[in-house]
């Protein structure tokens, strides 16, 4: 059989630098799924891009070959054709889906009409079939109503149906190859289950090929038959699934299985001891927000969390977890005083065991100060959180000199230490942050928290913005300050899997309500609660023999009406927690 | 329906802003000490002729100028009775003149609707202009064209306009026999409207929309290039590729509409910008907009005059922005959602 797509010696390089990618030769059958794996800088989504030869201008095609033989036309090299030729093969035979299905389609212009401009473009169709086959795609990838969608403005959806309507885009026009580029990066786990369940669906229903580009080797054991691993523009291993990533070959693939995170098969937990010393503690913390609109408009209440309690011990872990919206973020800014939770609420706060609680909500501005340098924050993106116009020096120094600690050469010191700590060399204190990689800067922005001494740390969602094998130091190190050091954390994160690592209890959190509350291993050993487990059912798992329990997640991620009757509940008015055996506590009705 | 709303809206807002302009012409033209009348009534003083005085005085009665400011403001926009009753700029009365002895509305007459004309004229100079040379400039950037187009439009917002209306005036009359200054020859002043009237108005009318115009015109250009750049770097820009649009379709329909919205609410903007900037142009070309009055007025504190012909740029602005705020409306439904509150 002749391959759909064979790509050879193909070199890619920006400007007079050298080669970003390197020789790259692999073939897509038709109908077969290859994954393209790396982590950022691997050169996958440049490979990938110019297939459709929609690479930035700087860059230029050094060498290679890439041969494209569609059943339905010649045989021809993407390379070598004209821009014509190249324009009516874009969206017909070979179509793309983006990453960021937020920014991807027009906010100005119909779904229905950006759709239906690829069958316009393509096929030769009067604008009523046009829209009853747009209507009949919307309506397979799982629109409820099509009509709708195809009057809906891209903004009026969820990010999932967004992606949804991002396909739909690509499958319209029935294409032989779709190349995804991470198509599933920027969405919440059980929302990423159903779109990877989507793709499969119609790859077996049209018999297309699919290019996955990819980080994730949980996303590549669910869906790849083959398998292409990058690692700087070159291809460090390829081959069948089964076999790479049963037993990889190449150094690189085997570090990326080491790191990449999954949640742990665990036998039954053993009962820990709960310690009565407690840092920190949140009673019935709710938080409502009133949008205001313009115009005569009524203003609307939104809900960021109900009646959340939590209770962190000092040296422990405790994080909070749950899918974008669900009000995670608002409980840390509370934590840190940073918000104003609603009346009713409390947040109490220990600086050391034999120490008077301080109530955050209700701080002097003396006390404010003195919690300010005792509880610090690391943030999620380590690109934006460093300011680029401050020497490392300055930005670890200014903390302390903001709360007037220590002389210059002091501050200084304990900068250096602090780097020293987090793994990274006091020499670089002179530079700008963008002379770091993602890891090195999340190190600073940790580093940079420690400065002040703090016994609380808040980390939002600390590792979302790095690659696999980054995660992994990072994590690692966290751990390592944790106990060196006896920091709590108040850990944020969407991702069950890097809970399970680090934390000591998980409360899981779904629009605003804790719904099941528990240690790590309880947890993922006797999830009670439909939507903890679809959280857990969704997670990929880099093993082919555990594929996603598709079922499973559609049940617990839909709306409560579809839970089992003692889960049931509308809006806010959920039933209590109730604690079903020590320290695991699930929302139900008894 | 919710547009129309959301019009209605607008409208009031857009009234009770023009109120409260209104209060603040009328403040900022009486804070310097004195006004026409006292002016003159000491110079009438000091030259002893007294029944000048005694006019002067009467005109002060007459204008309600001997009340307290607030009185006065009251009366002169009609909401509170004054000397004549309740006659101000709502019922339609724009007041006196001191200067040239007449009614307001018979000074501004044909004025008003010759400085919409000119105005109208040079804002939509500004737009074909800067529309096709901004996105062009974008489309190519960092190319010969990107860079003469540049060249062009710096070149414009870097030459006084009316040094620029002096040298057009000389070689358009030279080359091509275009008129020099004024709206319309002089045979057609104050005669009925006509066929050659019109024709004689549009080509007076080409050499200051052209010099009132080019500056906005390069500022625009330059501001469309920037945003349109901004948005060819967008995601949606490559998915758009992606789908095998050709790339002149590719521009118009997706980038280009987006750039678009700065543009559309650049209206507002730019009318107040183009009547304030056109009074030294209207002196040096002559033109019988209300430009060289309001200067006038302004110089010898005729308050009324004055007043009214703020009052009028004021509402132009206004205008503007109520234009192009429902234009946006219109073209972005990212904010006519958000307008309806979802």
């Amino acid at each position: 059989m002749t391959p759909l797509l064979d790509v050879s010696d193909l070199s890619i390089g920006f400007g007079a630098a050298e080669s970003v990618v390197r020789d790259v030769n692999f073939r897509v059958m038709p109908g077969e799924t290859l994954a393209l794996v790396g982590e950022s800088g691997s050169g996958k989504t440049i490979t990938c891009r110019s297939v459709l030869r929609i690479l930035p201008e700087v860059a230029q095609i050094r060498s290679g070959s890439i041969t494209f033989a569609s059943p339905n036309g010649p045989t021809v090299d993407l390379m070598d054709i004209s821009e014509r030729a190249m324009r009516s093969i874009r969206g017909d035979q070979i179509s793309m889906i983006f990453q960021e299905p937020m920014r991807s389609l027009s906010p100005l212009h119909r779904l229905g009409d950006q759709v239906s401009e690829v069958l316009k473009l393509h096929r030769d169709m009067t604008k009523r079939d046009a829209k009853a086959a747009v209507l009949e795609t919307f309506d397979r990838v799982g629109f409820p109503d099509p009509l709708r969608v195809w009057r809906a403005y891209p903004f009026e959806m969820s990010g999932g149906m967004r992606q949804r309507a991002m396909i739909a885009m690509a499958m319209v026009a029935k294409p032989d190859l779709l190349i995804a580029d991470e198509p599933t990066t920027a969405l919440d786990v059980t929302t990423q289950a159903q779109v990877l369940g989507l793709i499969k669906d119609l790859q077996q229903d049209t018999g297309m090929a699919v290019i996955l580009v990819t980080h994730d080797l949980g996303v590549v054991a669910n869906m790849a038959e083959s398998v292409v691993v990058m690692n700087k523009g070159r291809i460090m291993e390829s081959g069948p699934a089964a076999a790479i990533l049963g037993a990889p070959a190449h150094g690189y693939t085997k570090k990326l299985f080491a790191a990449a995170p999954a949640i742990p098969k665990v036998a039954e937990p053993a009962r820990t001891e709960r310690g009565t010393d407690h840092i920190l503690e949140m009673h019935n913390v709710s938080k409502t927000f009133t949008m205001r609109s313009g115009g005569w408009s009524q203003p609307t209440i939104v809900t960021a969390c109900h009646e959340v309690n939590l209770t962190l011990e000092r040296g422990k872990t405790v994080a909070v977890v749950g899918e974008s919206g669900s009000g995670k973020t608002t409980c840390a800014r509370i934590a840190l005083g940073a918000e104003v939770p609603d009346p009713g609420s409390d947040v109490i706060f220990r600086p050391s065991q034999d120490q008077d609680p301080i109530h955050i909500n209700a701080m002097s501005p003396a006390e404010r100060v003195a919690f300010q340098r005792q509880a610090q924050m690391v943030f999620q993106d380590p690109y934006s959180s460093l300011s680029p116009r401050m020497r490392i020096h300055q930005t670890m120094t200014e903390p302390m000199e903001i709360h007037d600690i220590g002389t210059r050469s002091e501050r200084r010191e304990k900068a250096e230490e602090m780097l020293r700590w987090v793994g990274l060399n006091s020499s670089m204190l002179s530079r700008y942050p963008h002379a770091f990689s993602g890891g090195q800067r999340q190190r600073l922005s940790i580093a940079r928290a420690l400065t002040l001494d703090p016994v609380l740390l808040v980390c939002d969602e600390p590792t979302s913005a790095l690659d696999v094998s980054v995660q992994e130091q990072i994590l690692s190190l966290l751990e390592d300050i944790r106990d060196r050091m006896g920091l709590s954390y108040l850990f944020i994160s969407h991702d069950l899997a890097v809970v399970a690592r680090i934390a000591d209890e998980v409360a899981v959190m779904r629009q605003g309500v804790v719904v099941e509350q528990a240690a790590p291993d309880t947890l993922f050993y006797d999830p009670r609660h439909p939507y903890t487990r679809a959280l857990i059912a969704a997670q990929p798992t880099p093993d082919i023999n555990r594929p996603i329990d598709l079922n499973l997640v559609a049940k617990g991620a839909g709306s409560p009406a579809s839970w089992p009757d003692e889960f049931r509940f509308e809006g806010v008015a959920a039933p209590a927690l109730q604690e079903l055996e020590p320290g695991h506590k699930v929302r139900c009705h008894v | 329906m919710m547009f129309l709303r959301y019009a209605i809206y607008r409208f009031i807002t857009m009234l009770l802003t023009l109120w409260a302009v209104s209060i603040l012409i009328f403040v900022i033209i009486n804070l310097p000490p004195g006004d026409y009348l006292s002016n003159q009534i000491a110079e009438l003083r000091a030259t002893g002729q007294a029944e000048g005085v005694a006019k002067a005085e009467f005109l002060r009665t007459e204008y309600a100028l001997d009340r307290p400011i607030w009185e006065q403001y009251l009366i002169w926009v009609g909401m509170a009775p004054g000397p004549q009753g309740w006659y101000g700029l709502i019922q339609g009365n724009f007041g006196w003149s001191f200067e040239f002895d007449r009614p307001v509305s018979e000074i501004v007459g044909d004025a008003l609707w010759l400085t919409v004309l000119v105005n109208l004229a040079a804002v939509l100079f500004v737009y074909m202009v800067a529309l096709p040379l901004g996105v062009i400039a974008a489309a190519k950037s960092e190319t010969w064209v990107d860079y003469s187009a540049a060249f062009v439009g710096y070149l414009g917002l870097a030459t006084p306009n009316f040094l620029l209306a002096l040298m057009l005036f000389y070689y358009g009359n030279k080359y091509f026999d275009l008129p020099i200054g004024g709206l319309m020859d002089p045979q057609f002043e104050g005669e009925p409207m006509s066929w050659e009237k019109v024709k004689s108005v549009l080509i007076h009318l080409i050499v200051p929309t052209f010099v009132i115009g080019t500056s906005g015109a390069a500022a625009m250009m330059q501001r469309l290039r920037a945003n349109m750049l901004d948005e060819l770097s967008k995601p949606y820009v490559e998915t758009a590729k992606a789908k095998g649009l050709a790339p002149s379709k590719l521009l118009s329909k997706y980038p280009l509409r987006m750039a678009f919205n700065p543009f559309v609410a650049d209206i507002g903007n730019l009318l107040p910008a183009m009547v304030s900037g056109s009074v030294l142009v209207s002196v040096v070309l002559g033109l019988q907009t209300i430009g060289p009055s309001l200067l006038t007025a302004l110089k010898s504190q005729d308050q009324f005059l004055a007043g009214f012909i703020l009052m009028f740029v004021a509402l132009l602005t206004l205008i503007g922005t109520m234009i192009s705020d429902l234009l946006l409306v219109l073209l972005d439904p990212r904010i006519r959602y958000g307008a309806r509150g979802t």
